[in-house]
């Protein structure tokens, strides 16, 4: 695949060379010329000096034949118009952008942009992992199908401890797919399984229904 | 008739100052507090009795901030192409602002955001034709 990467900075630096190890053609389009230096004798030359945002300078890399461009400067007006220019002049079949301020996503998404990854929203659920008492972990999300697999621990004051899956009226959006119990093999739930204290559940859901399945299977 | 300007630099004070005296309700939003002076000086336009406030226009806390909600017309007007695009997107997209007017200086950008539907001035090629029809009348 052709790859356009805008932004040669450590994300940008870091991608480019994950992606080149994948054997993918990869070009970088950085306007800071020291940057552009240090890239291309890391990487070779595979650093562009120009801005990612102009259609002239997209022309000149060929962004016409690019399979993907990536933006991820760390500027999210930058990051949305160089995919847009992508998209809409250059036809490019699918755009990733970095964001910043969390708030950003429902525009770029309304925008057109095919992928947001919100490095403050990363971060932020990294370290509420490691917060003991965090209700519920993100572990995975299924962008393309609107879904994410997430954890939810059971306290031990639960009132759903001694009921049976059937008995909790779960959200339409939710599945429970494994429960993970101390020192025992991990159980695939049944309407018949009784929730013990200490399980962690790991289930699918739709964002809208994380709430109340959370609320429901915590018993709050 | 309310109207919010994104950008308080030479253009964006004037046209507040000038509204402002027309009698539209205005409300001006920079990153800089500096550079609210350019709603008193000079001296000799009418003063400006509008709000100015610290915000960011990218940011949709401040726009809401400054009112965009009950705006009748947004101005993006910022040093930055891409900070106007953005926000001017932000205000047709997110808060159904019915008119909204956006500079771009890069006129190979501002053609692009023409035909998605953004109102766009590009103040470039706007004044090179400016400078022709000066130079063949």
């Amino acid at each position: 695949m052709y790859i356009i990467v805008v932004g040669g900075g450590r994300v940008g630096y870091y991608l480019t060379k994950a992606l080149l190890n994948e054997g993918h053609e990869v070009l970088v389009i950085e306007q800071n010329p020291a940057i552009c230096e240090a890239v291309n004798d890391e990487l070779g030359s595979i650093c562009f000096r120009g801005d990612g945002c102009e259609v002239a300078s997209l022309e000149e890399i060929g962004t016409g034949r690019a399979d993907m461009l990536i933006a991820v400067t760390g500027d999210d007006e930058d990051n949305l118009v160089s995919c847009q220019v992508a998209k809409h002049k250059f036809n490019v079949p699918r755009t990733i952008a970095r964001i910043r301020n969390p708030k950003n996503e429902t525009l770029f998404k309304k925008l057109g942009i095919d992928v947001t990854i919100s490095s403050t929203n990363i971060i932020l659920e990294h370290i509420e992992e490691e917060v003991p008492t965090h209700p519920i972990t993100h572990l995975l999300e299924i962008r393309d199908r609107g879904l994410e697999i997430v954890e939810v621990k059971i306290p031990p004051e639960s009132s759903t401890i001694g009921k049976t899956v059937k008995e909790i009226s779960l959200p339409q959006g939710s599945v429970l797919s494994l429960i993970i119990r101390k020192a025992r093999k991990p159980i695939v739930p049944t309407g018949s399984t009784v929730i013990e204290a200490e399980d962690q559940i790991i289930a699918l859901t739709d964002p809208e229904s994380e709430e109340v399945l959370r609320t429901t299977l915590r018993g709050e | 008739m309310k109207v919010v300007i994104m950008g308080c630099g030479r253009v964006g004070a004037w046209l507040a100052r000038q509204l402002d005296a027309d009698g539209y309700s205005v409300t001006v939003l920079d990153t800089d507090p500096y550079s609210f002076r350019r709603l008193n000086f000079p001296r000799h336009l009418p003063d400006y009795k509008g709000t100015a406030l610290i915000g960011n226009g990218i940011d949709q806390e401040a726009l809401k901030r400054a009112g965009i909600e009950e705006a009748d017309v947004f101005f993006a007007l910022t040093q930055g192409d891409n900070r106007n695009v953005m926000a001017a997107q932000i205000a047709k997209h997110i808060f159904n602002v019915p008119r909204v007017i956006c500079r771009i200086y890069d006129p190979l950008r501002k053609e692009l955001y023409s035909t998605l539907g953004l109102e766009a001035i590009s103040p470039t090629t706007e004044f090179a034709q400016t400078l022709k029809e000066r130079l063949e009348s």
